[in-house]
């Protein structure tokens, strides 16, 4: 075999799987967002297509509906030269009787070297992994985690605001129930930026403050001077109770408009996992305005998962 | 070889490479990361100050183009090649030419830039033992080594200081 005469460092991630931030340290963390960050130049070439990842397969296991997550996984892998394969749960044997177990033997008695699992229940995808020899990716399981949209909102705030140690960063909206903020907060947490959660007491879990994050129910003191703001959709799917008097209450109490941006910092971002909720979460002038970097969350977002399936995929025989 | 020795050989590429190509007018620098970098920008340095004319050069990332990537993994640099490569001489520019297998990696990656008139390699050592029909066009010295041994470039860009060496492993 060749000696390594370039200097190129040999890194590689010291795990097998991505379940969650949370167990990630903030070494593995920069790793995937440096990786990310190179592979953006990718995505700007007049051909979108390096052969990394020829002959691995990738294949898409959505238990619940998607269009970003899925779409924007798919395009990585096919990027990086991986084979995809995506089984949409509604028209699959699921809908027969077969469990996550059996879907997940089957498909890798079909040579598939990764999957990537979105489900209702938290904690699926990590029971998946005792089954495969292959790996697995969360792309979202129940109110647990979802890693990926965790770490393209890191680097997107990266890219907008440099380090992320000491950033200000207020997550508003129905935080009992997003995954999307679980790994948002990891993440930050990990990197050293200074979280506040916001949103009213039904969706905001106390247990929160016992990591380290600041808790707030009104809306304009959480975004006091904040260098970002992170909205969160309301996860109506989730909700088994009734945790809001109307939604109407709640666009008027944690909305995000124009007048209330004003308290945050004036180069602050707004920053939206999607799907947007117009004139709930956010108003049209602030989904519109020139503050949002939503699409460019979209776009790290390819970046982002074809870094975790090169640094996953990558270094195999 | 020590600095001296290294910026003599640069300048004589130059020269060689000037010369190749009757002047500089359609040629673009690439080097390979990391080493080949400082060495294709010393190069055209070297380059337009013998023809007065300024070559661009830019960075040509290979490792997602590898094909031993399965026993060492690295993480990819951006490519930067802010001009378009078609219909221009492409010399590219790398510290060491061993296997050839970075090369091969090389013109993969520049297959998908763009369609090159041609390209010609340069390269600071040619240690020998190619597993690939591949040789240099252009070569700062040839250093006959054995497989177990190492050529170590180390130049001031990015390690403070010029020289190589050739170590038993």
């Amino acid at each position: 075999m060749p000696l390594c005469l370039c200097g190129d460092i040999p890194l590689k991630l010291q795990r097998k799987h991505i379940l969650g931030l949370q167990e990630m340290s903030a070494e593995e963390i920069n790793l995937v967002l440096d990786t990310a960050a190179n592979f953006k130049e990718v995505l700007a070439r007049p051909i979108r297509k390096v052969p990394a990842l020829r002959g691995k397969t990738v294949c898409t296991l959505f238990f619940e509906p998607s269009t970003r997550t899925r779409a924007s996984f798919e395009m990585a892998a096919k990027i990086l030269s991986a084979d995809t394969s995506s089984l949409t749960v509604a028209a699959s044997s699921v809908t027969k009787g077969e469990t996550l177990k059996d879907t997940v033997l089957t498909m890798q008695a079909m040579g598939v070297d990764c999957f990537v699992i979105r489900h209702p229940q938290s904690g699926a995808p990590e029971m998946a992994t005792r089954y495969v020899r292959g790996h697995i990716l969360n792309a979202g399981d129940g109110c647990h985690e979802h890693p990926t949209q965790g770490l393209l909102d890191l680097l997107t705030i990266r890219e907008a605001k440099g380090p992320i140690e000491n950033l200000r960063v207020t997550i508003i909206g129905d935080l009992l129930h997003s995954r999307v903020a679980r790994s948002d907060f990891w993440g930050l947490q990990k990197l050293g930026a200074k979280v506040t959660l916001c949103g009213p007491d039904t969706l905001l879990p106390p247990e929160f403050d016992k990591y380290g994050a600041c808790l707030k129910t009104n809306c304009d003191a959480a975004i006091e001077g904040a260098d970002v703001v992170m909205l969160l959709r309301l996860q109506n799917e989730r909700m088994d109770g009734i945790y809001l008097p109307s939604v109407r209450e709640y666009a008027a109490l944690y909305g995000m408009n124009a007048r209330r941006l004003k308290r945050a910092k004036p180069d602050a971002i707004v920053m939206h996992p999607g799907p947007i909720n117009r004139g709930v979460e956010i108003s049209n002038e602030v989904a519109d305005g020139e503050r949002n970097v939503i699409l460019e969350q979209v776009t790290n977002g390819v970046a982002v998962r074809m870094a975790l399936l090169y640094l996953l995929l990558g270094g195999e025989e | 070889m020590d600095e001296a020795d290294i910026t003599r050989a640069l300048k004589r590429i130059a020269h060689e490479i000037v010369e190749r190509n009757r002047g500089a007018r359609d040629l673009v620098i690439v080097g390979v990361p990391t080493r080949g970098v400082p060495l294709a920008e010393r190069i055209a340095t070297q380059i337009s100050q013998i023809e007065n004319y300024h070559t661009p050069t830019g960075a040509l990332d290979v490792t997602l183009y590898r094909d031993d990537y399965g026993t060492r993994q690295a993480i990819p640099q951006s490519t930067k090649i802010n001009f378009s490569i078609t219909g221009k001489t492409v010399v590219l520019v790398d510290d060491v030419l061993f296997t050839g297998r970075t090369v091969r990696s090389a013109l993969n990656a520049l297959n998908d830039l763009g369609r090159p008139a041609a390209v010609q390699l340069a390269v600071l050592i040619d240690r020998g033992h190619r597993e690939l029909p591949i040789r240099a066009d252009f070569v700062g010295k040839n250093v006959p080594t054995a497989r177990n041994e190492n050529v170590t470039v180390r130049v001031k860009e990015t390690d403070r200081e010029d020289i190589v060496r050739v170590e038993k492993l």
